[in-house]
């Protein structure tokens, strides 16, 4: 049986590939030790009740809601978080399509949605609009009326395909 | 909004689950997916002790296929029932519901166990559970027991499920009707639905309705199966007459709830609208296909 826990927990995390070994109370969300604990601030806070998906990120390789875990439990998972995929000087496809299409203004929503759709653009290449706004509706945008995202990520599949665009 | 203090426990398998949870008692819940119990737990609505961590449990993440049943665990997420090549070919229905479950994030967490004992009146799984006849099995450290799920969900949010006891499966019988569809009303994608159609049927050589299962959510405080409209259906042919009987009189049999937003002709209007629909999905489906 497990030990029985004592608070604060000290737990070893696997994060973008790196191992991390922290204290933290058990009741501690994953989205805030991100955050505070391992200054990965690209993962956003808005709604804390799963709705707004800007702290979307990926539990062994699956989108999750980091707001509705907690960090005790990842133990034994990798975390994957948008600081994993591209960078300023060296944008993602996907990245580099939301930048040409207007695919943000504000960018509070945008890291979750990267991370969003870097995953479900491997497991689906080709999507059409309406399987993008599908998905997409898990992320909230106050900015843009999401029009551009979807060109975006429509963009960035084409692209990812090899097809010219 | 952030948790109250708890104690965090994560057993390694059902027996050491079992056994927390009776130690603790009613100060412990357990959390498979999260996507219900992580809202409640940071708005506070729940404050448990002890948070028994079911996700090491995988012996209850499966789906298979027994001589004339389904048997789902309770930790099969949402996304794999709506991909599974078993929820596909057997029960297509039980696949398609899982699919329009919130947002695709949810659905990677989300599993059908917490739908179930979560008993929101309008989530799609205990819908698609009590208009299929399904039968849960949830084991306490004294032993296993089955219960129907139109007699596990009692209300609002309320379940039989003592202290203690887990979901461990949900079993479908099968064979269903070849002829299903799965119709819901929200205001926005991916929001709870308004008022949803779970609708599964068969036809015989002469074209006439048998076999029919007919379930409303979102219309009272559970899920209902609607078996005078099913009687009624017995052995009339599937066209449009029917259909709008039907409908007629599946909008008659309900009483839902009156609210200021949702006033109660609105919501009859929208089950009666949802049967026809659901009918002519199903039947459109077998055309194309
Ligand atoms: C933004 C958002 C949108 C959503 N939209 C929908 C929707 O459209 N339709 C829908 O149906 N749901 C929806 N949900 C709710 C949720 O996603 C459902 O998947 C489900 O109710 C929760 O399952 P879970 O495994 O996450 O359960 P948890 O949240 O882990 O647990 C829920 C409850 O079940 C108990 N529990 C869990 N597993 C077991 C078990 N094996 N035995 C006994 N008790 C158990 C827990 O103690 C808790 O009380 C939504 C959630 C969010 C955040
Ligand atoms: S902060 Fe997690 S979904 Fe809104
Ligand atoms: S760009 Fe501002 S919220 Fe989406």
């Amino acid at each position: 049986m497990t030990a029985p826990t004592h608070d604060p927990l000290t737990l070893s995390l696997s994060v973008n590939g790196e191992t991390h070994e922290i204290r933290v109370p058990a009741r501690k969300l994953l989205s805030d030790v991100l955050r505070e604990d391992l200054a990965l601030t690209g993962t956003h806070v808005g709604c804390e009740h799963g709705v707004c998906g800007a702290c979307t990120i990926l539990i062994d390789g699956r989108p999750a809601r980091a707001c509705l875990t907690f960090a005790a439990q990842m133990e034994g998972h990798e975390v994957t978080t948008v600081e994993a995929m591209g960078r300023p000087d060296a944008l993602s496809v996907l990245q580099q399509a939301l930048h040409e299409e207007h695919g943000l203004q504000c960018g509070f929503c945008t890291p979750g949605i990267v991370v969003t759709f870097e995953h479900y653009l491997r497991e689906n290449p080709d999507p059409t609009a309406e399987e993008v706004r599908d998905v997409l509706s898990g992320n909230l945008c106050r900015c843009t009326g999401y029009q551009n995202i979807v060109a975006a990520v429509l963009k960035a599949a084409a692209r990812m395909r090899g097809e010219a665009a | 909004m952030k948790p109250a203090p708890f104690t965090y426990h994560r057993p390694a398998n059902l027996a050491e689950a079992l056994a927390l949870l009776r130690a603790h008692g009613p100060a412990a819940k357990p959390i498979a997916g999260g996507q219900s119990l992580g809202p409640m737990l940071n708005m506070r609505l729940a404050r448990p002790s002890h948070l028994v961590d079911l996700n090491d449990l995988i012996e209850l993440d499966r789906v298979r296929v027994k001589e004339n049943m389904l048997e789902i665990g309770a930790l099969t997420r949402h996304h794999r029932l709506a991909n599974a090549p078993e929820v596909q070919r057997s029960l297509p229905l039980l696949g398609a519901a899982a699919a329009s479950i919130g947002h695709y994030a949810i659905r990677q967490r989300g599993t059908i166990g917490g739908s179930l004992a979560h008993a929101d009146p309008a989530a799609q799984l205990p819908l698609i559970a009590v208009t299929l006849g399904a039968t849960l099995v949830i084991s306490g450290t004294a032993g296993a027991r089955e219960v129907p799920a139109s007699a596990f969900l009692q209300s609002i949010m309320t379940v039989d499920l003592r202290d203690g006891e887990l979901i461990t499966a949900l079993r479908f019988p099968l064979p269903v009707g070849d002829l299903w569809a799965f119709e819901a009303f929200s205001r926005r994608h991916g929001d709870f639905a308004l008022v949803s159609v779970a609708l599964s049927f068969a036809r015989d050589a002469e074209g006439k309705i048998i076999a029919l299962r007919l379930g409303l959510g979102g219309v009272d405080t559970v899920p209902l199966r609607l078996p005078e409209i099913e009687a009624r259906a017995q052995g009339r042919p599937a066209d449009e007459n029917t259909i709008r009987d039907l409908a007629a009189a599946s909008a008659a049999a309900i009483a839902p709830e009156d609210s200021e937003q949702v006033p109660v002709v609105y919501r009859r209007e929208l089950a009666e609208t949802l049967v026809i629909r659901a009918f002519q999905s199903a039947l459109n489906r077998e055309k194309g296909a």
